[in-house]
């Protein structure tokens, strides 16, 4: 009885026209830039079902998330303002990522840095601003570092995976900030848990008065031509770039792969720290406790996690990343307006960054192999 | 005071299994996606898939295993999705996964916010998983009220152990999942389908993860929270290496977190005076110090991390 089913199933796979992929080894930019683009309007597609199933017309839907995002000076205002710590998390892991050290603690580094920021900036209420400044800045990018080059040595000296690590670490910090902000550090006068406000002289400037953007961007921007610099034009850029596409090899030309890693390490934290000290002095002005999402900070607000999108999704590239980071911004941004217009939840843009890092790992595919008809 | 202590120590004791079943559960599917040469980093998102996807068929249908059973089918979607990402097409496996954790942290949120529960407002529970007493051996003092006195998915966690471990070492798929974690190139001459392989571990792996993600919602709580694993996922990634990808050492290993894990709970319950958010922070400490002491000495499935395909 068994040989008339397999005979069917011949005659299907000959009927079928085979597929054959082959690999693409030195792809057009257009096919590079062409797939990522589709796959983000596929991720989109994926949205408007999302959308639709929440009982609203997906164009509708879409509108009110670009016009929220987009459409006014005080909504650009808000997306540059969200795009500020997005910027700083995405170049941050995108660093790491490049040398292939996981860094997916850039949450935890994040709140390390406001942290320490929230010690200076509450303790020396009357110093200057040009004193404080600096210095909120410096020791929360020194904070950010540490809490990164803890699982960059124990991944050098007792090879411990640092995708656990820095992710736990995450944790703990989370845990330590809320014992701080509901203990010691409590503001006794605030109805949460929250430290007292930090100095006046600490606060972030606004660049145009009466909208959120402040200094922050323009420290971001910084952060992200150094970037674009450290891989385009030093030494060290080719040596991150080298450890990454094969450590190996990279050592045996003679690169110090440890110390690469240790080096990437310091300063992806840093960036991440100076993105907790940019949401704390810019935004909140508050150190604050826990999130309403497990694992976040009330105070990262889990731009740290979206650094870790932003950065893959720019493909770790120092002209992708600050345009996903503006996309994510506009994300975030637009499905809290799209949410105020249509009630689509808003929670729709954490869907959002798993449904287009999906269709962009079929798009990278798409973009390295090529898929044919084979006749016969 | 000597009634505080024999209190104290049957609620740590009867805690730790219960903190320990999820972990459990994860680390067991973890062990088998690694075991075949996959690094299964979505299963955090999956865990919250299982989460969000059980709680709201029981919160609608009211049946607590067919909230179970929809968890592990999520999962063993989600874990498809990986395996679509990483055997077929080949994508780096730490992207992979953690494209998998983002869709499955940001879906298992939307889905319930858009079924069960909008912005605001009190959050809707369920009826959980009771603890059942087992005829005859919830008698026993200590043991008793215990490990004879827990909801049903903490004795599916322990049993599962010696099957998983009779599956690794004493079936053919265990040997072959095995040998096509360590050289699918080998394993492929000798007429193993590697791929087929790789997707049915990756089927058990996404499954188990579901069902620990549900455990959360249906039987620790009664209620769905974003994000409410709490990385336990993370912490499975790395007792299975902590444990060498053997069952049994998973079991010591998930014991062991329970235990630490358990101390908070045990301390809050007898109102101990300690900070309980730096008790909060010892599971993840203590999970570090587990992997800086192993991980010299972890032997690594060979192929893990290497993506096969087949050449010609």
């Amino acid at each position: 009885m068994r040989f008339p089913l397999k005979n069917l199933s011949r005659g299907l796979k000959a009927k079928l026209p085979k597929l054959k992929v082959e690999k693409r080894p030195y792809p057009s930019l257009r096919t590079k830039i062409l797939w990522p683009v589709l796959s983000i309007l596929i991720a989109l597609g994926i949205g408007a079902i999302l959308i639709a199933a929440a009982g609203v017309n997906p164009l509708t839907g879409y509108y009110h998330l670009f016009h929220g995002a987009l459409g006014d000076a005080h909504a650009i205002s808000e997306t540059l303002w969200r795009f500020t710590p997005l910027l700083l998390t995405g170049t941050a892991v995108a660093l790491a990522f490049r040398c292939k050290f996981w860094n997916i603690g850039v949450e935890g580094q994040m709140l390390t840095g406001a942290t320490v920021a929230t010690f200076f900036g509450v303790s020396f209420i009357g110093t200057s601003s040009w004193l404080l400044i600096p210095l909120v800045i410096i020791s929360g990018f020194l904070a950010g570092a540490l809490w990164a080059v803890i699982p960059a040595i124990l991944k050098a000296k007792f090879k411990v995976d640092e995708v656990v690590t820095t992710l736990l670490g995450n944790w703990i910090i989370l845990y330590f900030v809320a014992y701080l902000v509901e203990g010691p550090w409590r503001n006794p006068t605030s109805l949460w848990p929250e430290s007292p406000a930090i100095a006046g002289s600490a606060v972030f400037p606004r660049l145009v008065p009466l909208y959120r953007v402040h200094i922050g961007f323009i420290i971001a921007i910084f952060f992200a031509i150094l970037f674009f610099i450290i891989l385009r034009k030093t030494v060290w850029g080719f040596q991150i770039k080298a450890t990454g596409a094969n450590p190996r090899a990279a050592s045996f030309m003679g690169i110090k792969v440890t110390r690469v890693l240790i080096t990437v390490a310091i300063l992806s934290g840093g960036i991440a720290g100076i993105a907790g000290v940019s949401e704390l002095c810019g935004t909140h002005f508050h150190m604050k406790g826990l999130g309403f999402f497990g694992g976040t900070g009330e105070l990262s607000w889990g731009y740290g996690y979206a650094g870790i999108f932003i950065a893959m999704l720019g493909g770790l590239n120092a002209i992708g990343v600050p345009v996903a980071a503006f996309f994510m911004a506009v994300m975030i941004q637009g499905s809290r307006a799209m949410y105020r217009a249509t009630g689509v939840p808003s929670p729709f843009y954490y869907a959002m960054q798993g449904t287009i890092l999906v269709c962009l790992l079929l798009g990278i595919f798409l973009t390295y192999y090529r898929i044919r008809k084979v006749k016969g | 005071m000597e009634i505080l202590t024999y209190a104290f120590f049957i609620t740590f004791l009867a805690m730790t299994f219960r903190m320990a079943t999820p972990v459990l559960l994860g680390t067991l599917g973890e062990a088998f996606a690694e075991r075949s040469g996959v690094l299964n980093l979505g299963i955090e998102g999956t865990m919250l898939m299982g989460a969000s996807t059980g709680f709201i068929v029981t919160y609608f249908i009211g049946d607590l295993w067919l909230g179970i059973f929809a968890a592990a089918f999520i999962g063993m979607a989600m874990g498809l999705l990986m395996a679509f990402l990483s055997v077929t097409l080949g994508a780096q496996q730490h992207v992979a996964g953690l494209g998998i954790t983002f869709l499955g942290t940001g879906l298992s949120f939307f889905l319930y916010r858009l079924f069960v529960a909008p912005a605001g407002g009190v959050p809707p529970t369920i009826v959980p998983f009771r603890p059942i007493e087992i005829p005859g051996l919830s008698g026993i003092p200590v043991l008793g009220p215990t490990i004879f006195t827990q909801p049903a998915l903490v004795y599916l966690a322990l049993i599962l152990v010696p099957i998983v471990g009779f599956i690794f070492y004493r079936t053919t798929l265990g040997l072959n999942l095995t040998a096509v974690g360590q050289n699918p190139k080998a394993a492929d001459t000798a007429g193993i389908n590697v791929f087929r392989t790789r997707y049915l571990c990756l089927l058990i792996a996404g499954a188990l993860a579901g069902i620990a993600g549900a455990w959360f919602s249906m039987a620790q709580s009664s209620q769905f929270l974003p994000g409410m694993t709490m990385g336990r996922g993370w912490v499975c990634v790395a007792l299975v290496i902590f444990a060498n990808w053997s069952p049994y050492r998973i079991l010591g290993g998930a014991l062991l977190f329970g235990g630490i894990d358990a101390l908070q709970t045990t301390f809050a319950a007898l109102g101990v005076a300690f900070p309980y958010r730096i008790l909060q922070m010892f599971p993840y400490i203590f999970t570090i110090v587990i992997l800086v002491a192993v991980a010299r000495r972890a032997t690594y499935p060979a192929a893990l991390l290497q993506p096969y395909r087949r050449e010609g």
